[in-house]
């Protein structure tokens, strides 16, 4: 079955060991600029939360891509990214309602989640269980959306 | 360059002058960074017989090679300096992610000179560095000022900045980052105070880069399965430093109205497992952390409602035992106060202790105390104090010099427990010895974490020594001191070394930088650490009769509790310690030793 990440913000510690993970393992140095996931931390409130890519089953980012550099991988959860048709235009980085697709000038590419080809370096790096990388079944699915539509609601009032 | 950033940028407060220049390489593999980098720079560039609060005095924020990676629990900086409270060198780490973001700007160091004519800020977004006016952010406590900075620069900047505490030169001010990770101790935020320096908020986008990714990544899975596993770690994690509080109470070694006792019997209601089950919002970790010891606390309690983190053991300690407070909302309340106000908890509440101490004895007139009850338990008069205290009102005036000054007002510094003029912690050096003979000896003053032999003395870590005895507890204390300069020059935090050991912080600091280091050569950068500090001291006046604690930890004994009866046996291991360390009889460095450190030539003038 295919599997999905799950964020947990009540478990953050906001110790940054995914978006260090996820730069090491796809660049091989520390740039926390270039993860594919960041950590948002509230400082008078103490509170963190992880975002990244959601890898949506109706997919802005892809609906906008003039070049399909951005398109569901057949038979996976995944929403792939292949820099060699990418044009660099950014619409996928405004298309994107959580900001999650980032345009990286260092690399000049579209950073996006790709779950490391299936064993994530976040999840491996994370101390406190806030991030899993489960299977897509139903509850799990459930379980997300409830915590997104917190999210939803939340840049909703902001 | 893999490792280290390679830039050092130095900024001159009098001139406006803003500099870079390349990181002396040969010196930072000798001395690792952070901690280690810094003592190194100061040592060369100032004289250490200057006034801490005169411009000439440099403020040195300095994080280590592992800052900004994911080794474990090491993403920490140090601010080195001469410390006001203490005059001697001061060297103040602290965790967050202010360290990793002057990585990710690209610096190995910020060297602060001179004196701003005003006050002013600094805002560092990779290559650019600016002054700007901070005219307006003077007098804002630290939250208030974090915020600013960063509305008026990046909002995803990390702010350091001082308090109303360091902007009026208080001798117990600390550089606080991120609004509650403070660089605490020996009155660092008064140095940036009198520098006219509000706060340095900063923003990098910049790699710092690997020289063997595949050996760094092996040497760091194995550092952190260790210290998953540690049961000390865990313990941490779940109950946060607090946990101390009823294990030292246990062994009767919780210092009790300023050391009078080492046993409070109220001790539960302050430790951390009551702080999980009331004030406890979530646990916190620092850049890189796989412990997340860090409390964010929340008093709904109107009388001292308030937000923030903490308390610390040690604030804990001396907010609680130390004043015979066990209340432990005004605890909480009081620490909120230290990081909001720029302070440092442990010689905030220990000058409190202090003052409740002189006070019972009759040593303060009734009319000084201006209509507070000073006597030992008054909670509200604790926070009252600790307030008046970061604004210099009123009898904070006083309080402000730190115990030892403060009791010397009165004509009786033996009230003061502290060495070099800085407040000792929460571990009654007559029940657990080791740890006597590391505050005599630290060379920022009296101090636990930079030798922290609890671990072995107490908390069953290694050879589980008896706390009671002094056998080979010079040996240990050195071996903690060694370890601990190399594991804060690397950027890491002390508690990673529940797990972690010498050889791991080796493999990881050789994948890093690609030095090769061994266990040996890495405990070796900390010993060579440890002498360069001690030359500071020396050159700055310090003496063999500066090593030693206050009178009552020598002579008076522990009077009630397990540690009944039991007094520092400091002078019988004083000798050892000294041979230990290659030292004279008056503590001063051999010339041999110091060459086989390669410190050859920095006893001059000593």
């Amino acid at each position: 079955m295919a599997k999905v990440l799950m964020i947990h913000p009540d478990k953050c510690t906001g110790c940054h060991n995914c978006a260090l993970a996820c730069g090491f393992r796809h660049e091989g140095s520390f740039r926390p600029a270039a993860a594919r996931i960041h950590v948002f931390s509230w400082e008078r409130e103490g509170f963190s939360v992880p975002m990244m890519c959601q890898q949506c089953d109706t997919a802005s980012c892809v609906k906008v891509c003039p070049t399909a550099a951005l398109h569901r991988a057949p038979g996976t959860t995944l929403v792939e990214y292949t820099k060699a048709k990418c044009i660099g235009c950014r619409m996928c980085t405004i298309a994107c309602p959580f900001g999650n697709a980032v345009y990286d000038s260092f690399t000049e590419s579209i950073l996006k989640c790709d779950t490391c080809g299936g064993d994530p370096a976040c999840v491996a790096y994370c101390p406190s269980h806030a991030l899993e990388f489960v299977d897509d079944n139903i509850s799990t699915r459930t379980r997300k959306k409830t915590f997104a539509s917190k999210f939803k609601e939340a840049f909703q009032e902001a | 360059m893999n490792g280290w950033s390679g830039t050092i940028a130095r900024i001159n407060l009098t001139t406006g002058a803003i500099t870079k220049e390349r990181t002396n390489l040969s010196d930072a593999a000798l001395f690792l960074g952070a901690r280690g980098l810094g003592v190194k720079i100061l040592s060369d560039e100032i004289d250490a017989t200057i006034d801490p609060l005169s411009p000439a005095n440099k403020l040195l924020f300095v994080p280590g090679p592992f800052s900004g990676t994911f080794a474990p629990s090491a993403g920490r900086y140090h601010v080195v300096t001469k410390g006001p409270l203490t005059g001697a060198i001061a060297g103040s780490n602290s965790g967050g992610s202010w360290g990793p973001e002057l990585r990710y700007a690209g610096y190995d160091a910020l060297i602060f000179e001179g004196k701003a004519e005003k006050p002013v800020y600094v805002w560092i977004k990779d290559d650019q560095i600016e002054l700007r006016d901070a005219s307006h952010l003077w007098g804002k406590w630290v939250p208030d000022t974090t915020e600013a900075v960063r509305a008026e620069t990046d909002d995803d900047a990390k702010v350091a900045c001082i308090g109303p505490a360091g902007e009026k030169q208080v001798l117990i001010a600390a550089i606080m980052n991120e609004m509650h990770r403070a660089a605490g101790r020996s009155g660092v935020g008064a140095v940036m105070g009198s520098k006219n320096l509000k706060a340095v908020a900063v923003a990098g986008t910049k790699p710092i880069k690997v020289a063997d990714p595949k050996a760094f990544e092996a040497a760091v899975q194995a550092a952190r399965k260790k210290v998953a596993a540690n049961p000390v770690a865990q313990g941490l994690g779940t109950y946060g430093t607090e946990v101390l509080v009823n294990i030292l109470n246990q062994i009767g070694s919780l210092p009790t109205r300023n050391f009078r006792e080492g046993y409070f019997p109220a001790a539960d209601k302050t430790g951390g497992e009551s702080l999980k089950a009331t004030l406890l919002v979530r646990p916190k970790g620092c850049f890189s952390c796989v412990i997340s010891c860090g409390r964010v606390t929340k008093i709904k309690n109107p009388k001292y409602a308030s937000e923030g983190e903490g308390p610390e053991y040690e604030a804990g300690w001396c907010m609680g035992a130390d004043c015979a407070i066990d209340n432990l909302e005004a605890i909480t309340k009081a620490n909120h106060l230290c990081n909001e106000l720029g302070m440092d908890s442990i010689s905030m509440g220990a000058t409190v202790a202090c003052a409740m101490d002189l006070y019972e004895a009759g040593l303060i007139p009734k009319d000084e105390a201006e209509g507070l009850d000073l006597h030992f338990g008054n909670a509200d008069t604790m926070v009252k104090l600790t307030k008046m205290t970061g604004l210099r009102e009123g009898l904070g005036n006083k309080l402000a010099l730190g115990s030892y000054r403060f009791a010397s007002l009165y004509g009786h510094p033996e009230y003061s427990m502290t060495v070099k003029k800085q407040e000792i912690p929460a571990y009654d050096p007559r029940g657990v010895q080791g740890i006597g003979l590391e505050y005599a000896t630290c060379n920022r003053g009296g101090c636990h974490v930079k030798g922290y032999t609890i671990a072995v003395e107490v908390l069953g870590q290694g050879p589980n020594l008896d706390p009671r005895v002094i056998t080979a507890k010079p040996f240990w204390v050195k071996l903690f001191q060694d370890v601990t300069a190399a594991v804060d020059a690397a950027g890491g935090c002390i508690f990673g070394t529940f797990g972690m050991d010498v050889g791991d912080y080796a493999a990881m600091l050789s994948g890093l930088t690609g030095v090769q280091y061994t266990g040996d050569s890495f405990l070796q950068a900390g010993e060579r650490i440890w002498n360069l500090e001690r030359l500071f001291n020396l050159k700055a006046g310090f003496t063999k009769k500066d090593d030693t604690l206050p009178e009552r930890l020598l002579n008076m004994p522990v009077p009630e509790g397990p540690a009944k009866g039991m007094l520092s046996r400091l002078p019988e291991m004083l000798p050892e310690y000294y041979q230990l360390r290659g030292w004279d009889e008056n503590g001063v460095p051999t010339e041999k030793r110091l060459e086989e450190l390669q410190l050859a030539g920095e006893l001059v003038g000593a």
